[in-house]
Formats: structure tokens, C-alpha cells, sequence
């Protein structure tokens, strides 16, 4: 297996006021090709800032971050947006669909980045909208689904556009245990069958045991490292 | 056209401010469309350069009346082509609220100065053989089902018969079609009478007439010809102001009403309050939105995507209640507006409108499209 992610030395600040706070302290971490990661952490501890920098919604203050073969940290803006269309997926905690398109078309937003044909378009989106089980909900409004429809949604709109990392940030805690597993499932296969490589934030013990390593972050750095089997 | 829907789906997020802020706009552009489209058409009717006619009045006032005489010595000022005269018979029909645009002239010289208004040879040879004829426009016989043949009494609080009635009988023998652009002018809807036969049968002030138009060889010359007409007269009895046909109309609508200046404020006012409208209801929307479009640059959309996006929903918005608006006001014009003499919307209003709703847009959606673009990913996801 080769290194998709690479993190080396990485500190992120951010300016509240007046006042310069540490979020993370020199990170060093390194992600495999196909692997399932989960991060793990008590709220406030940086697992989310270490997520939002891998996946280039932000920018370290100091350090390295390397995604596929590409040094991040040194994009810019506009640069950084295609490269997140181009590698990156993404799943909320809170789905983060637009209310007022279809499941399709929520769907077919990242696509719409790309050169592909309507018709093209239209057939990736049927595709992943199969793979996640909701070929038949295809029409619908996000209020129209359950949570755990919209979730499913949420991830076929991450893997349309085949991204090289899908990154959930807590993609189950809006869902209860019935829906949570599914998900959980879901993304497990992914993983083996198809091969994404995941990086999952989670509070839940019961869904990091879904990955197949999972990493603490507390206080801004990484303390303890467990590789795991899968479920 | 591949994100027309996502900005479709956008625009009708809240279905009711869409269509209350759509309705502002189609009112505005309404107002805009129906001022300045006949504020327009009366322009273009004064400013027409190819309009090569002169007024002579007294100088006096619009009201004297001066000797028919002075038409001879008029035709001698070089540049002058054909000279007509005419005179307010001020009459009314059956009723004095019926008020009927009745003018004494001589029907062959009227028709030379006055081409537009398709007085035919055999009208006026019917005015020469009939001496109590009326030559009627088409928009007046319409208005009293008039035809050739009827006899219509006129009354008039001015003019007594030598008789000592102010009952006038005329026999209409003939109706003339003006062009459109005069249909709706008081010459195009005009009862013509005989000056000759007015003249002899009226009591008082015999022999003299209200106005003369005269037609120049180049309307690039109407300034110097006007001169030497008034030159003529200097220091006689009957001194004459000498302008051209359009001054002259403008100067009459002017003490009407100074329609450019209330056209021009109104909308102005109109289309100010309305930039802070469109603006509040496009802020308001990107304000509603701003972690949608947080997904939208987390999905790959770069920052000056998302702003054009926002940019294009104020331009839709704009531009489809403007283009309703400049439909209805074209609808609204041909009502309203020919009464004031616009009988359609000029094309360079439509074109004028279109500006102002584009430029209304680019005003109203830059402030929430600059937002837009830098509006920072992390921070909109936490909604902080």
C-alpha cells in the first residue's frame, strides 16, 4: 500500500480577537492507500481542524500536508477548490443537502465541476444513488427523506465525481444506533469493495470500531495510535 | 446552462419574497416604461429634423389676430415654400362640453404645408364647390359617426353670424385619413371649415386670421427664415413671433407640464427605493444560504463561481420582472399613452430598461456576491 495523506509537522493557530490560540502542535501522521481511519477525541481536542486541513478546507500555519502525491498547504484558493472537486468527498454530520433540489440533483452538484454530458451526468448519479440503496427516492426533497435516507444521499453525492479520499465528519451523529449502523455498513463497503480510502470523525466508540484504525487526538495532538480489523 | 437550475432552485428558495420583490420590480419597470415611453414619443415627434414648418402668431399673444394680407408679403422671404393659414373657430357640438377642434382655413394651401394629412384633390375641390363644407379627420367621425353628407350644427360662444346667431351649419364633404404619427394630434381629429365663407359670415374682426404656418425649403434653415418673417413686420401694427412647429409644440407642452422633468424624477425616485429593495432581498437571501454556499466551495466551487452564481439570481430576477414590466407598460401605452400621443413604446426605451435592470442587478448582487466569494469554508460549516 501506498501513502495517500501525509502530515508532517503541521500546527494550526487561529486569531480569536486579539488573542492567537494552538490548535494543533506539530502533527506528524501518515494515511495509507484503502485505509479506514477514524479519529477519535473530545470535543475541541483538533480532530476536526486535522480533518478540514487533510481534506483542504483549511490551511496549516506551519507544516506540510501532502495528498495524493500533492503538497496542499502551498495551494491557493481557487487552485484548492478544483483540487477538492477533483480528490476530495465529503460527508456532515448534518448532510448538508440543498433543500430545494431533488436527491438527483443534490447528487449531480460536484458533477456539475466536471466536463461530463447531461446524460452522463445523469447516469453517475443513478449509478451512486443505487449503490446507496435509494435508486427509487431519486425525485424526492431532502424534508421528503428520513435522517438516515439523507445520509445516504450525502454519500452518493460524495462518491459521484469518484474522489480519491471520501472524509465523513461525525457522518452518524445525527442518526440513531438502526440508522448509524447502516451508515456505518455503508461505508465499510465502500471501503472493502471499492476501495475509498476514509478518514472518519466520530465521538462513538461503537462506530470507530467500524474502521479499520483508529487514531486519538487530544488537546491538539495525537496521542495514541490503534491499529484495528475491521468489524 | 448546467447550474441554471441550481440558480432556479435559489431564486425560489422562499417562493413569497421571490414573487413580492418580482412584483416591486414589474411595477417599477411598468412605471419606467409607461413615463419615459411617452416621454420619448413626444420628444421624437418635436425633435423630427425632417419637420420644415413655421408657426407665425401675434406677437402679441397666440389669441390676436392679424391681417390675412401678411401671407403675400410672407411668401416673398426666400426659403419660403407654401404659406396656410388658420383660424379658431372655437366650436361645440349640441353641448358646449363637447368641445369640437374646429379650424377656418383654405383647404388647398393647409393641404400643401400639411401632406401628413392625406387630403386627397377631390376633398379639396368638394371644400371649393361647397362653401358651408367641412373636411373632417377620421378619429373625430369616428368619435360622432359622422359621414359625407351629414349637416352639423356647431354652436360657438365666440363668433355671432351676420345674422346675429351663433348657430353654424356645416356639410361634411369629406374624410381624411391622417398618418398615424397625426392620427392622435387635435390636426389629425380636426374639423376643417371655409375661411372664405367663416370669414363672410361672421360679424367681427373680418379679414384677418390666428396663425400661419409656412413650409421653408430646409428645415436647416428655420432659424434665419423665422427672422426675416418677424423682420417683415417689425414696427407695425402687426408684429409676429415666428418659431418652429416643434419649438412651438414644446413650448406649448412645457406650459402644460414639464413632462421630461416629472418623467425623469419619478422614475428616478422609483428605481432608487427599488435598488434598496432588490438589495435587502438579495443580501437576506445569501444571508439565509451561506452554508449551503459553504458546501458549494466545500464541493469544489471556487469563490468567484459561488459569487457569479449569486450574481446571475439577481440578473434573473431583474431582468424577468423588468422584461414584464416593459411588456405591460407596452400594453399600458397604447391605452393610456395615445391620448398623450404615444401610440407604442420607442425601441431605445426597451433598450433603456434592459440597462437599468441590469445595472439594477449588478448593484443589488455585488454586495452579497462579494460575501459569497469570501466567505470562509470552515467558519461557515461551525455557523459562526
Amino acid at each position: 500500500m501506498s501513502t495517500l495523506v501525509s502530515l508532517q509537522n503541521v500546527v494550526k493557530r487561529y486569531q480569536r480577537g486579539k488573542q492567537s490560540v494552538e490548535v494543533l502542535h506539530g502533527v506528524n501522521l501518515s494515511i495509507e492507500q484503502g485505509e479506514f481511519l477514524a479519529l477519535m477525541g473530545p470535543s475541541g481536542s483538533g480532530k476536526t481542524t486535522l480533518l478540514n486541513l487533510i481534506a483542504g478546507l483549511d490551511q496549516p500555519t506551519e507544516g506540510e500536508v501532502t495528498v495524493a502525491g500533492e503538497r496542499i498547504d502551498r495551494l491557493s484558493g481557487g487552485k484548492l477548490a478544483k483540487w477538492r472537486a477533483r480528490h476530495i468527498g465529503f460527508v456532515f454530520q448534518f448532510y448538508n443537502l440543498l433543500p430545494v433540489l431533488t436527491a438527483a440533483r443534490n447528487v449531480e452538484v460536484p458533477l456539475l465541476l466536471t466536463n461530463l454530458s447531461s446524460a452522463k451526468r445523469k447516469q453517475n448519479v443513478r449509478a451512486v444513488l443505487e449503490l446507496v440503496g435509494l435508486a427509487d427516492r431519486a425525485t424526492h426533497k431532502p424534508s421528503e427523506l428520513s435522517g438516515g435516507q439523507q445520509q445516504r444521499v450525502s454519500i452518493a453525492r460524495a462518491l459521484v465525481a469518484d474522489p480519491t479520499l471520501l472524509v465523513c465528519d461525525e457522518p452518524t451523529g445525527d442518526l440513531d444506533r438502526e440508522n448509524a449502523e447502516e451508515i456505518l455498513k455503508l461505508l465499510q463497503m465502500l471501503n472493502r469493495d471499492q476501495g475509498k480510502t476514509i478518514i472518519m470523525v466520530t465521538h462513538d466508540p461503537l462506530a470507530a470500531d467500524h474502521a479499520s484504525r483508529t487514531l486519538h487526538v487530544d488537546k491538539g495532538r495525537l496521542v495514541d495510535a490503534a491499529v484495528r480489523s475491521a468489524a | 446552462m448546467k447550474y441554471f437550475l441550481l440558480i432556479w432552485a435559489g431564486l425560489w428558495r422562499k417562493k413569497t419574497r421571490t414573487i413580492l420583490t418580482m412584483l416591486s420590480i414589474i411595477v417599477a419597470f411598468l412605471l419606467f416604461g409607461l413615463l419615459q415611453g411617452i416621454n420619448q414619443s413626444i420628444k421624437a415627434g418635436l425633435g423630427d429634423s425632417s419637420n420644415n414648418r413655421l408657426w407665425t402668431t401675434s406677437r402679441m399673444s397666440a389669441i390676436n389676430s392679424m391681417p390675412i394680407s401678411l401671407m403675400d408679403k410672407m411668401l416673398t422671404v426666400k426659403g419660403v415654400r407654401n404659406v396656410a393659414h388658420l383660424s379658431f373657430f372655437g366650436g361645440y357640438f349640441q353641448d358646449a362640453k363637447n368641445a369640437i377642434p374646429a379650424f377656418a382655413i383654405n383647404a388647398e394651401s393647409l393641404a400643401a404645408v400639411y401632406p401628413e394629412l392625406n387630403i386627397t384633390q377631390a376633398q379639396i375641390n368638394a371644400m371649393k364647390s361647397t362653401r358651408p363644407g367641412a373636411l373632417i379627420g377620421r378619429p373625430l367621425a369616428q368619435k360622432y359617426g359622422w359621414k359625407v353628407g351629414d349637416k352639423i350644427p356647431l354652436g360657438t360662444t365666440i363668433w355671432t353670424t351676420k345674422d346675429g346667431t351663433n348657430n353654424w351649419a356645416f356639410d361634411i364633404i369629406g374624410v381624411f385619413d391622417p398618418t398615424p404619427q397625426f392620427a392622435n394630434s387635435p390636426l389629425g381629429s380636426a374639423f376643417w371649415i371655409n375661411y372664405d365663407y367663416w370669414d363672410e359670415t361672421r360679424q367681427f374682426d373680418n379679414h384677418r386670421v390666428h396663425q400661419f404656418i409656412t413650409q421653408i425649403d430646409d428645415p436647416k434653415q428655420a432659424t434665419a427664415v423665422s427672422s426675416a418673417i418677424d423682420k417683415l413686420f417689425e414696427n407695425s401694427p402687426d408684429e409676429t413671433r415666428t418659431q418652429s412647429e416643434n419649438a412651438a409644440l414644446a413650448a406649448q407642452l412645457k406650459e402644460f407640464a414639464d413632462i421630461d422633468f416629472i418623467a425623469n424624477s419619478i422614475v428616478g425616485a422609483v428605481m432608487f427605493a427599488l435598488l434598496f429593495l432588490t438589495a435587502n432581498t438579495m443580501m437576506q437571501s445569501v444571508r439565509e444560504r451561506i452554508p449551503e454556499l459553504a458546501v458549494l466551495k466545500t464541493l469544489g466551487f471556487t469563490g468567484g463561481a459561488v459569487s457569479a452564481l449569486v450574481l446571475t439570481e439577481s440578473a434573473i430576477l431583474c431582468l424577468i420582472a423588468a422584461i414584464v414590466g416593459l411588456l405591460l407598460s407596452a400594453v399600458a401605452i397604447k391605452g393610456v399613452g395615445s391620448v398623450l400621443g404615444a401610440g407604442a413604446i420607442p425601441p431605445v426605451v426597451v433598450v433603456e430598461g434592459l440597462v437599468v435592470a441590469v445595472l439594477l442587478a449588478a448593484i443589488s448582487g455585488l454586495p452579497p456576491a462579494l460575501r459569497a466569494q469570501r466567505l470562509n469554508i470552515v467558519d461557515a460549516l461551525a455557523e459562526r
